[in-house]
């Protein structure tokens, strides 16, 4: 007999015996039969502008940055504004509709993560710039994967995470993200899922908020309106 | 109607006051008070101590007083949430399971059973102070009790009522814990009356002896002036 | 008494006389209080989200021998390796083991309460390995030879000065008393430790029974780098934290947010379903998941207990807990720590070694009211008080209930005993407070109420 049969034959067994029902000593347990996180999370608004407009307070409460284009052009031209302003010398990204369009514009080395790549070359970056799965209203969030954003560690490892998305990659809540992860990989879900709410931050020291911990210090989101 | 009154082992030989007042508010209510002469505890310490089997025989003698008694309203949160909500528990599976039901059925506290069986609010009592109410847990917790004493404080005369950051937070009596971790009680009780006195009140009411006999002796080591008063004591002013 | 509740009652005395000690985790706490109470706000229904949560739990749990089978087939057909560890001592083998494979020397690990409940850390360096822990929280008290204060906030004891003292002494780092200085300082010596280990570990907050995989919540990053860069990833992980469906994140993980840390959403959310997969570019080439028993399945065995297992780490109950504000983290002297901690913990090690974390309680009932799963809390610290004087009862304290219960509720006796108490009380006014005080307990800070020289008994029968 191995641990698993140890373990499972001990749950099997454990499990013989009927536990009470879900807070049954709760004086006036709400019902919720049947519910869904939906009618519980915080209310989002239906209407797309509004979403928008919920995506960018978040957005701005988190410390990312978050802007909307009408055009490419005006899209190609903040980023290229950005990267002059800080200075950047190396990025590092992946290849997809929007990064193929937009980052040549930045005339810099570029590290492509969608094959084998070294990670201490990576580490040079000054950004990694990647496109995503969803933004999502309700949290201000940025959904990727391992197979949207160019890897696991383009969207951690570089100092500023730079985000190129379109607006119809909006979507309104949590359940919502979860649904379009089903939709598009139910079959081979990547490896990693991540919802990336923010620049990376501690509260470890006296709880004060401290932004940049391990992962990227600055989050930048550039949506394109189609 | 006819109340049966169960008066508490600690308010019947410490705090006889608080018991008489409510016997006086009833009365004044034109109610009849009746108060079983037997019993005096309701089994509570030795069932908090996982004792179950020495609280079983005290508490089957209270069950036994009270089995007769259209409606039992009882002087303390703590011992009424032992009598509503525990006494089933700790006569599960035994004869007396269903007499304990019926009789958590038909019991309150003191406060709540003015309020919310009787629907009285206004006691016309006076009582011209600066207060702030401590909501002891068993009474605030496993019986629900918040709103009950606030809507009576609501309407006696000249009384203000501020409350405290700490208002629901446990005041570290407990019970046998204030004796068995007393450094942890006194801690909990210091945390307490800290925010009793920032009130500025000139009394901490509540409607749980046990809960002011800690503060109580707490502020009066501590030479604080704030002094302790029972809810009932408050509503019998005039 | 347990040598474990000795050293309770002695930490205790020291921390509930510690008044600076109450004042740093008051204002912590405080400031979460704050953030947490509007989060609760914010959402359509709390408590409905609180009872969905407690009932999707309830089908986990209570399904466990079904959800954990197909967690596992799922990550198993994803080429993860998954082992099953009935004791700490089996777990700790079984990362020596992978470690001692890989031929490893370097181990960074990201935050992992499970890790600390089988001592891994002491395991893997009596070994002769080097681990370090990148959470910022957890890699202070690892500097500090010291445990984690809170199963959240690792560090909340500590102040930006003690932080800066011991950066210097430990890293040689220059003084600074700015948190944003001394983060960076952390963050540029773990760095280094990211991009050379072998070896990463991780826990998991939540294992997806639907899809195949683990869930992470971080606020750093320092889990996702755990999980991206090194060769080889570990993951270990409690039974017990099996969901059915991943769509149940989307309640679970702004939960755990607003009671963890008063934030809506945690800033990373990660849910991993296997090494790196073909066409992927990074990840580890090799993932091991320890599952780990070590007494769960006994209180999975506790029907009145089993939704203690439904826990999800939030320390929301430690927070709330006044016993915990005042005696602080380190006092249980244990890994999980505060309500939750009092309930399993002599489950996990011993009922009678560590009844005395129930004992410390006055069953206020705060836990159960805050917990975002319904956890029934502060009975089962009753329960554990049941269960440990029925096999093990104290002879003079159960006496002492017997006899009071013999003289209440017989009015003569109650009323002789009243009379002698009332004669007693001057003599014990003359030993108030010393050794020879019977009532020192209580007298050392309080004053003690006079026995009232009329009763409530002798009123009621006087107007008769």
């Amino acid at each position: 007999m191995n641990e698993r049969e140890n373990i499972s034959g001990r749950i099997r067994e454990a499990l013989k015996a009927p536990a009470h029902q879900p807070a049954s000593h709760d004086p006036a347990p709400t019902p919720a039969t049947a519910s869904t996180p939906r009618q519980w999370l915080p209310k989002v608004s239906e209407s797309v502008d509004e979403q928008l407009a919920l995506f960018a307070q978040n957005a701005a409460a988190l410390k990312a940055n978050f802007q909307m284009f009408h055009m490419a052009e005006d899209l190609r031209q903040a980023l290229v504004r950005l990267s002059e302003a800080e200075g950047w010398q190396r990025v590092a990204g992946h290849s997809g509709d929007l990064t193929n369009v937009l980052c040549p514009a930045l005339n810099l080395p570029l590290l492509r993560t969608d094959q084998a790549y070294d990670f201490h070359e990576l580490e040079q970056c000054d950004a990694g710039i990647s496109e995503c799965d969803a933004l999502i209203a309700q949290t201000g969030t940025v959904l990727v994967t391992s197979r949207s954003a160019g890897g696991r560690a383009l969207s951690v490892l570089p100092p500023h995470h730079v985000v190129l998305a379109r607006r119809n990659q909006l979507v309104a809540d949590l359940p919502a993200a979860f649904e379009l992860l089903n939709r598009k990989y139910a079959c081979n879900y990547p490896s990693m899922i991540s919802f990336i709410t923010g620049p990376s931050r501690t509260g470890d020291i006296e709880r004060i908020l401290v932004l940049g911990a391990h992962g990227p210090k600055r989050l930048t989101i550039l949506c394109l309106q189609d | 109607m006819t109340i049966t009154l169960f008066i508490p082992c600690f308010v019947d030989a410490l705090f006889p006051r608080a018991g008489i007042s409510m016997v006086e508010i009833l009365e004044r209510l034109g109610h009849t008070v009746v108060c079983p002469e037997e019993i005096a505890c309701c089994g509570q310490p030795a069932f908090n101590s996982g004792y179950w089997d020495q609280s079983r025989p005290v508490a089957a003698k209270v069950l036994e007083q009270l089995k007769d008694a259209e409606t039992v309203v009882i002087g303390s949160g703590s011992c009424g949430a032992m009598v509503k909500k525990f006494y089933p528990e700790l006569f599960a599976k035994t004869p007396q399971a269903e007499l304990a039901r019926q009789i958590a059925a038909r019991t309150w506290e003191f406060s709540d059973f003015l309020v919310s069986k009787l629907g009285v609010t206004d006691l016309g009592a006076a009582f011209p102070h600066k207060v702030t109410f401590h909501d002891g847990c068993h009474g605030l917790r496993e019986l629900g009790i918040k709103q009950s004493p606030r809507k009576l404080l609501a309407n006696v005369q000249g009384l203000q009522l501020v409350e405290m950051a700490e208002a629901e937070t446990c005041c570290g009596f407990g019970g046998t814990f204030a004796a068995k971790f007393p450094m942890i009680s006194t801690a909990m009780g210091e945390v307490k009356c800290a925010s009793a006195v920032e009130t500025g009140a000139e009394f901490v009411v509540s409607n749980d002896s046990s809960c002011l006999m800690h503060l109580q002796g707490l502020l009066s080591r501590q030479g604080k002036p704030i002094k302790t008063i029972h809810l009932a004591e408050v509503l019998n002013h005039r | 008494m347990s040598t474990f509740a000795t050293q309770f009652l002695k930490q205790a005395r020291v921390m509930a006389g510690d008044l600076r000690h109450r004042q740093i985790i008051r204002t912590a706490l405080g400031n979460y209080g704050i953030a947490r109470d509007k989060g609760k706000t914010s959402f359509q229904d709390w408590e409905g989200a609180r009872q969905l949560a407690a009932e999707t739990k309830w089908e986990a749990v209570n399904h466990l021998d079904q959800y954990l089978e197909e967690f596992v087939a799922k990550i198993e057909a994803r080429r993860t390796k998954v082992h099953w560890a009935s004791t700490s001592e089996q777990a700790r083998e079984i990362i020596l083991q992978i470690v001692r494979d890989k031929n490893a020397r370097s181990i960074i690990k990201s935050k992992a309460m499970t890790a600390e409940e089988i001592h891994l850390n002491d395991a893997l360096e009596a070994a002769g390995l080097n681990v370090v822990e990148n959470d910022l929280g957890e890699f202070i008290v690892q500097l500090r030879h010291e445990t984690p204060y809170h199963i959240v906030f690792p560090s909340m004891h500590l102040t930006r000065g003690e932080i800066s003292e011991l950066f210097q002494r430990e890293l040689g780092s220059a003084p600074t008393d700015d948190p944003q200085e001394l983060t960076m300082i952390a963050r540029r010596v773990l760095r280094k430790k990211f991009l050379t280990a072998d070896i990463g570990i991780t826990g998991a907050n939540f294992a997806i029974a639907e899809t195949g995989m683990i869930s992470i919540t971080e606020n750093e990053g320092n889990a996702r780098l755990t999980a991206a860069l090194p060769k080889t990833m570990i993951t270990l992980l409690g039974i017990e934290k099996v969901l059915p469906k991943l769509e149940d994140l989307a309640l679970f993980l702004p939960m755990l947010a607003t009671m963890g840390t008063g934030q809506a959403l945690t800033c990373y959310n990660t849910m991993y379903g296997g090494p790196r997969q073909p066409g992927e570019s990074d990840g580890p080439e090799e993932w091991h998941i320890v599952l780990l028993d070590n007494h769960r399945t006994e209180l999975l065995a506790d029907a009145e207990q089993r939704d203690a297992l439904h826990c999800i780490r939030c320390g929301a109950c430690l927070n709330v807990c006044p016993i915990f504000r005042n005696v602080g983290g380190h006092t249980y002297g244990t890994t999980y720590s505060g309500p939750i901690g009092s309930v399993i913990t002599p489950h996990l090690r011993g009922l009678q070694d560590w009844k005395h974390l129930s004992n410390a309680s006055t069953l206020c009932g705060a836990c159960t009211e805050t917990c975002p799963v319904k956890i029934d809390l502060h009975h089962h610290l009753l329960q554990n008080r049941r269960n440990a004087s029925a096999t093990q009862p104290a002879f003079f304290e159960r006496l002492a209930y017997q006899i009071f219960g013999s003289i209440t509720n017989r009015p003569a006796l109650w009323a002789i005993a009243k009379k002698l108490g009332r004669w007693g009380q001057p003599l014990q006014n003359l030993v108030k407070g010393s050794a020879l005080d019977p009532a020192k307990a209580w007298t050392r800070t309080r004053e003690l109420p006079p026995l009232a020289n009329e009763s409530f008994k002798d009123w009621w029968r006087n107007r008769k």
